[in-house]
This record gives C-alpha cells, structure tokens and sequence, in this order.
C-alpha cells in the first residue's frame, strides 16, 4: 500500500513540476513574440542576458493569432510582440496586456525565384494569368497587407494557393513552385538570397505595426526588455533584418 | 507404370532420399513416424517444395521443372484447405476454372462430382458449415474436378473424429479405387494405411525401411517401428539354420533360416509364469516386470530381460500372476507361432 | 474488478474524449445551421471527402500489392524497403509536404519532367491534395494488410496452386478474400488519416477554396481569426467522419457474421 502511495505521489509531484515549469520567475522572463521577429529578437534576448547576468529569457515563437490564444487562456507571458494590432487588441481586451507601443514596420515586397522565370516586374505582373502567385491566407497578417495593397492598387490576383504563415509562401518561391509571392522586406532579406526582393509602391498602403506590451502581472525584467527593443540598440538590430521605424 | 520418382530433398539435419513408383489405378501409402519426411514427399510430388536431386517422371513425362500450377496432379491437404470464402460448389470449380474452362462448364463439372460424392445438396453451402466427412469428400472432389494423373492425399482422415472415420476410411478405400492414375497417401495411422493401400512404404528418418503388400508388412516388419504399429515383437539375429540366435537367446521358429534373420511373434503368442514352467518348453527365459497396461479386453505386460518382451495376458491371469513392476517372471514362445525370416 | 486495468482504461478513456467535450461544450450551438450553410464549409468538406477517398483508393492499388511484396516476397533489402514504408509515419507532415515538392514539384526531379513533358504539375491541384494525403496515410494500409497478409495461412495459396492457379490468380481469388478484414481495416485507418490530413497538404499542395482546401486547412485558418467557426468546422468533420466510419463498421460486421 505504501509503496503505491508513493507512486501516486511521484506522478503528482510530475504534474506539479510540469505546471510551474515554465513560469517566468525573478531570474527569468518568457517572451512571445510573432514568428517574424525570430531572428532578431533571438539576438536581443541575447544581448539582454549578457546586461543582466543570470537572467534567462525565453522566447515562444509563433503565429500571432495562436500566441494571443495562448495568453487569453492563461499562458504565463511577460511580454507579446504581435505583428498586427488586431491580435495584441485580443490580449488587451481580456485586461491582460500594458498600453501597447508600435516598435517596428514591416512592408510587403513582391518576392520572386532568383531567375525571375516569370519576369515580373512590379504589382500589376502579378494579374497576369500565367504568373503564379502565392498569397498568405487573409486571416494572417501578411494576407490582410497583401489584400490592403492589392484593393489600394485597384488589382484583382488570382493565387494559386493561400498560405497559413509567410514562412510557408516563402517557401513556394524558393522550391520554384510559383513564380511570385508577396511577403515581408523581413522575410527577404532572411531567405539569404534565396528569393529576390521587388519593393513596389503601394506596400505603403499596407504597412504592417508590430506593437509590443508588457503582460498583466510581469516582471520588471519585462519593462527592462521592452525599453532594449525600443532602443537605439534595439532598433539597430530590426532596422538592419528589413523593419522600418515608425 | 505412371508415377516414377526420385526424391531427394536435403535441409539443415534431414535428408530425404525416396524411391518411388506407383501403377496406374493403384494406391500407395506412405507410412512413418511424424517428422520422417512423409509430408515432404508429398509436397514435393505436387511441386511445392523443390526437389534437391532427383527427378519424376509421370506417365513418361517430366514434371520435376514444372511449377505446382502446371502438374496434373491433385492434392487433399490435411485439414482439406477448402477456401472458406466460397461454396462448396464453387471450391471443386476452382481448379477448372484455373486451367482454362469457362465458368459454366467448370460449374457443371463441379456439380457432376458433388453429386457422385452424394452432395448434391450441400453445393452451395459454405465449407465451415460442411461436417467433417462431407469437407473431406469436397476436398477429394476438388482434387479430381482437375482431372489429375496423380492424386495426393495428406493424413485425409487425420481430421475426422474416431467414430466417423471407421464409416469415412471403408468410403474413401471405395472412391479411391474408382479413380484410375495413380494415388499416393500419407498417413501415420497404421489402420488407415492398411486399410486404404495396395501398397506401403514405410519410411524412417527419410528413407523407405519396407516396402510391400499390408499383409506382407504386417506378418514381417523389419524395424522396430513398423513392428510396433502392427503389433508384433521383433528381433534381429542370426540364424543356423535351426534356430535363430538372438543375444544370449536361441529362437526356435515355424521357418529355418541361415544368415542374418528376424524373428517375430505376437504378444498374444507369449505366456507367462510366476515360476520357471515344468517341462522344457522352448524360447524360455527369465526377465522382469517392467510395466502393464491396458490393451483391448486383455492387459499388455511389458517384461525386460535379455530381449525386451511384450505379452497379452487375460485379466484373469493378472492376478493370478501378480504383476508388480520390477517382479521377476518367467517368459516362454511356443515356437509354432513364432515366425523367422531373412533380414 | 482488476482496478489496475480498469483505473489506467478510464484515465485513458478520459484522455480521449475530454477534447472532445470541449469541442462540444464550447461549440457556438446558436449560430451552427447559419454556419453549416455556408458554401465554403460544404466546398470543404465536399473536397475533404472526395480527396480522403480516392487517397484511399490510391492507397488500395498501390498499397495492397506492396504490403504482398513485403509480406510473401523474400528479397535482398526487404528489411530496409519495409522501414523505409513507414517513414511517412514518422515524419512530420509537413516535411512529408516539403519532400513531396522536391520530387513531384514544378522544379522536383519528377515534376520537371511532367511539367515539360505534359504541362502538368501536381502543386496546387486537387490531385496534388490526393497525393499528399496518400504519402501520409499509405503506411497504416500497407503495415494493416502486410500484418494480415502474414497472420493469414499460406496453405491456402499452395493449395489454389496445386489447382492450377497462377500467382495473380492465387492472390486475386484466395489471398485477397482471404485477408479482406485487414484490407478493410488498412482502408479505413488510411481514410481516417487522409481526412485528417493537414500539414503535408497545405505544403504540397496549398491552400485554396473549392481546389485544394480541406476541412482541416479550413479549420486551421478559421483558427487564426474565428475560434468558433474552427469549432463548427472540426466538429462537422468529425461527424461525418463518425457517421462514416459506424456506418461501415456495421455492414462489416453484419457480412462477416
């Protein structure tokens, strides 16, 4: 009897360790921020560890909407970088987030196959029926943009596909599966050459606010992250990954 | 002569090497122990396990190369292996069906042999719901439905309860009899054998041990196998042309043998005594009691000594003569019931 | 009551259907037929269904002879090639997606070659949704039937052999009824899977309404701005898939007994 005792203790003791695992603590900070900042924001989190030695901050990337679920039931956040203000207002209307700040602009860029086989040029190529197109899903972010720029420029695209994140269109044009996409100036410049970047004017009709916040009950190590991102170091690092300053 | 065969199929630890020839019309079983290689023959007579020398040759033709598809011959499986997705009717019409007739014909020609087989009424019936004598006269009807030069049959009554096989055997003997190429069987029952065979070949550790009519086998069995499925005691030794010496024994027999003989006798032949017999009957001995067992109406005793010995006695006798294991008993032949023969 | 079976089954069964309570206790009920009526919900699903079918059916042909192969065949690398088989089991589907593109895709070492040779490529087609689903959900046919293939008694076949049967004729009339249990079990976990499939068809074969978008990818981007309306679409799917699925268990059942 005593021994199964035990057991169902160890496997209690299992679950209680599970819950509180990723809590963030006085020495630790958990940050979410959308799948776009990965990169940068990774270079941030180190170089605010190296300010506050035995601090460990922990990122959870991902699709904005679903970091925003994730908060809204209860996910232990201390701070959320969204890539849309219509995700962060989720999290702000459950009281959960501080006044949100925009830290960084993303613009839309017309990413095509290093050999250009389509020979697209500017937006209005992208109508043409024998160019294929991928377009992220209008329920992400980066489909909202690509729709805003396409009804500013008064052009109708017909996709071959609606992708569910930027990094999936991405994808499309570096395996040459289609012949354009529009993406993020960001996401360019992260393929590493691997697509080719064609800025177009309208993308101005469709820039993207990113608005960071620190989250209900953080701490302070929260507020010390979000003054790095907005600092000149900070805007350093996202200025140079493709981001425009607001 | 339609079947002549020479089968040598080696693998790891077992050889088995078999001369076979079977006339037309005519039944041959093979008899032996389980794991002799009986099966193994068959199989290799229907193409489905590949010989390793060897050849076989029916009606004058060749048919070791051809695959089991191409054979004219037909097989009753153990268990008879009726596809438990079709009817009955349709099982005997797959092998017409097979080597090319239209499905009508292979049809009729299946209902034609479940009506000889007196099935008539079961043709659409599912094998599972068939009992077992019927399933294996479908089986047989199947085998015959391809018009086979050879018919195989494997342990065909292994699967019949004891009560329906004595009826099933006698019915099987009279169906095989109307089939005229040539039948081989396999069996370890020594009553099936005996019962269904023209001819037997008994087979030991992969190799033939005796051959010859049931009678002949029966009344001379040349190991000790076949000497216990037929009942008999047997000895090897060496004859003088009066007695036959066996050990320390001198047989005395019915025959006169000179040279390397056996001797055999019933155990119904032996008599026992509690103390050495007045008189001097021949072929007597001392031994001891090693075991008793039922056997029939009588009680089989089995006596160690010079010779090992099995003898019936009554079970009035039993008592009488005080059967405790490790007792010792006095064992005598009468020589008029004792037969030797050239080994 | 053996309470260390019974304790573990109900946690297990808990762990199971818990999901699904809460699909069920938060699914919008008020606005459900106003959403079912939706063209796009029934595009979705139509597609889910049509596709999920023929990758099943795909799976059949191609399937069923391999899992012969493996199971009665005996060839140098057989090991290997029956490893190999389940490879889609473990990998992530969307790499299954990404793999599918480097081959079957307009620049893939296959798809080059059909682009330029007919003009036709797979990505962003209906068909190219059939084939992802098919890559992801062969491996539960193939180890269904290979399993039954080799639990089913060969004695049979040697027996249609002596018959005259040929090998095709043997496994179309002997072997093939013989294991037809597992076949349909195989078809039915390869259906399921292929309904369900999701991240191997949105990288190979995109995302578009009435063309290539399933159920599931509906219900993926339903997530990112409509909770509810993911809720009706899973729940829509998993309807039909069990009205489906209890449907054809019954007339199985009923025909095999």
């Amino acid at each position: 009897m005593l021994k199964r005792l035990s057991l169902i203790a160890a496997v209690a003791s299992m679950f209680a360790v599970a819950a509180c695992g990723s809590s963030s603590t006085e020495s630790g900070l958990t940050v979410f921020a959308a799948a776009s900042l990965t990169e940068t924001f990774t270079e941030l989190g180190k170089r605010f560890e190296a300010a506050h030695p035995g601090t460990k901050v922990t990122f959870n990337f991902g699709s904005s909407s679903t970091l925003a679920q994730q908060i809204v039931q209860g996910a232990p956040a201390g701070v959320f970088a969204a890539a849309s203000p219509a995700t962060m207002k989720t999290v702000a209307d459950a009281g959960l987030a501080g006044t949100p700040t925009v830290f960084v602009q993303n613009k839309l860029e017309i990413a095509v196959p290093p050999d250009n086989p389509a020979e697209v040029e500017n937006l209005k190529d992208l109508t043409d029926p024998r160019v294929k197109v991928a377009l992220c899903a209008e329920q992400v972010p980066c489909g909202a943009a690509a729709a805003k720029a396409l009804g500013a420029a008064g052009l109708t695209v017909t996709p071959v596909t609606l992708e569910q994140d930027v990094k999936a269109t991405l994808t499309k044009v570096e395996l040459g599966e289609v012949d354009a996409a529009l993406v993020y100036k960001t996401d360019v410049i992260a393929s590493g050459g691997k697509v080719t970047g064609i800025p177009f004017p309208e993308a101005d009709q469709a820039v993207n606010d990113y608005p960071i916040a620190t989250l209900k009950d953080a701490p302070d190590l929260a507020r010390r992250f979000v003054e790095l991102v907005l600092s000149q170091q900070g805007r350093d690092v996202l200025t140079k990954a493709g981001f425009e300053a607001p | 002569m339609t079947l002549r065969a020479r089968i040598v199929v080696e693998r790891p630890a077992f050889r088995l090497d078999l001369d076979l020839t079977v006339g037309r019309g005519e039944v041959v079983t093979l008899l032996g122990p389980n794991g002799a290689g009986k099966t193994t023959a068959l199989r290799a007579l229907a193409g489905l396990t590949p010989l390793t020398e060897g050849s076989i040759e029916l009606d004058g033709v060749r048919i070791d190369r051809e695959p089991a598809e191409r054979r004219p011959v037909g097989v009753v499986f153990q268990d008879y292996l009726l596809f438990p997705h079709l009817s009955a009717l349709d099982n005997v019409a797959f092998g017409p069906r097979c080597r090319g007739r239209s499905k009508a014909e292979a049809r009729l020609l299946a209902r034609e042999l479940l009506d000889r087989m007196g099935l008539a009424e079961f043709a659409s019936v599912r094998p599972r719901r068939l009992s077992g004598g019927q399933a294996q006269r479908v089986a047989l009807a199947r085998a015959l439905a391809v018009e086979p030069r050879l018919l195989l049959l494997d342990e065909p009554l292994a699967a019949l309860d004891a009560h329906t096989r004595l009826e099933i055997r006698s019915e099987l003997r009279r169906r095989l009899s109307g089939f005229d190429g040539a039948t081989v069987l396999v069996t370890h029952d020594p009553l099936d054998a005996m019962v269904l065979a023209d001819r037997l070949v008994v087979i030991e550790n992969g190799a033939v041990v005796q051959e010859g009519t049931p009678t002949e086998i029966a009344r001379r069995p040349r190991t000790d196998y076949v000497a216990r499925l037929v009942g008999l005691n047997l000895y090897r030794g060496e004859g003088d042309g009066d007695r036959v010496r066996v050990g320390d024994l001198a047989f005395a027999a019915e025959e006169h043998v000179t040279g390397p003989a056996f001797v055999a006798f019933a155990p119904r032949a032996v008599a026992l005594y509690r103390a050495r017999p007045d008189g001097s009957p021949r072929n007597l001995w001392e031994g001891r009691i090693d075991g008793v067992e039922r056997h029939g109406d009588n009680v089989r005793v089995h006596v160690e000594g010079p010779v090992p010995v099995a003898a019936d006695v009554t079970p009035a006798a039993v008592a009488e003569l005080d059967l405790t294991p490790g007792r010792p008993i006095w064992v005598s032949v009468k020589a008029a019931e004792t037969h030797a023969y050239p080994a | 009551m053996p309470w260390l079976l019974v304790v573990p089954a109900v946690l297990g069964m808990a762990f199971l259907v818990l999901p699904l309570a809460g699909l069920l206790v938060r699914a919008p009920w008020s606005t459900l037929p106003w959403r079912l009526s939706e063209p796009q919900v029934l595009e979705a699903l139509r597609l889910s269904l049509v596709t999920a079918s023929m990758a099943t059916a795909v799976c059949l042909v191609l399937g069923v002879p391999l899992a012969w192969l493996l199971a009665r065949t005996d060839f140098p690398g057989r090991r290997l090639l029956r490893a190999l088989v389940t490879v889609p089991l473990v990998l992530p589907p969307v790499v299954g997606g990404v793999a599918l593109l480097l081959v079957l895709g307009r620049r893939g070492l296959i798809g080059q070659w059909l682009e330029s040779a007919f003009g036709f490529s797979l990505p962003f087609t209906t068909a190219g949704v059939v084939v992802a689903e098919a890559f992801v959900a062969m491996p539960f046919l193939v180890i269904a039937v290979e399993g039954a293939l080799r639990a089913a008694d060969v004695r049979y076949e040697e027996a249609a052999a002596t018959l005259g049967a040929s090998r095709f004729t043997v496994f179309r009339r002997v072997t093939l009824p013989l294991v037809a249990p597992g076949v349909l079990a195989g078809a039915v976990l390869c259906w399921a899977r292929a309904l369900g499939e999701f991240g191997a068809t949105i990288t190979f074969a995109g995302n578009f309404p009435g063309r290539t978008q399933t159920m599931p990818l509906a219900v993926y981007l339903a997530l990112e701005t409509e909770p509810e309306a993911a809720i009706v679409l899973s729940l829509v799917l998993l309807a039909v898939s069990v009205v489906i699925l209890v449907a054809l268990r019954d007339r199985w059942v009923g025909a095999a007994a």
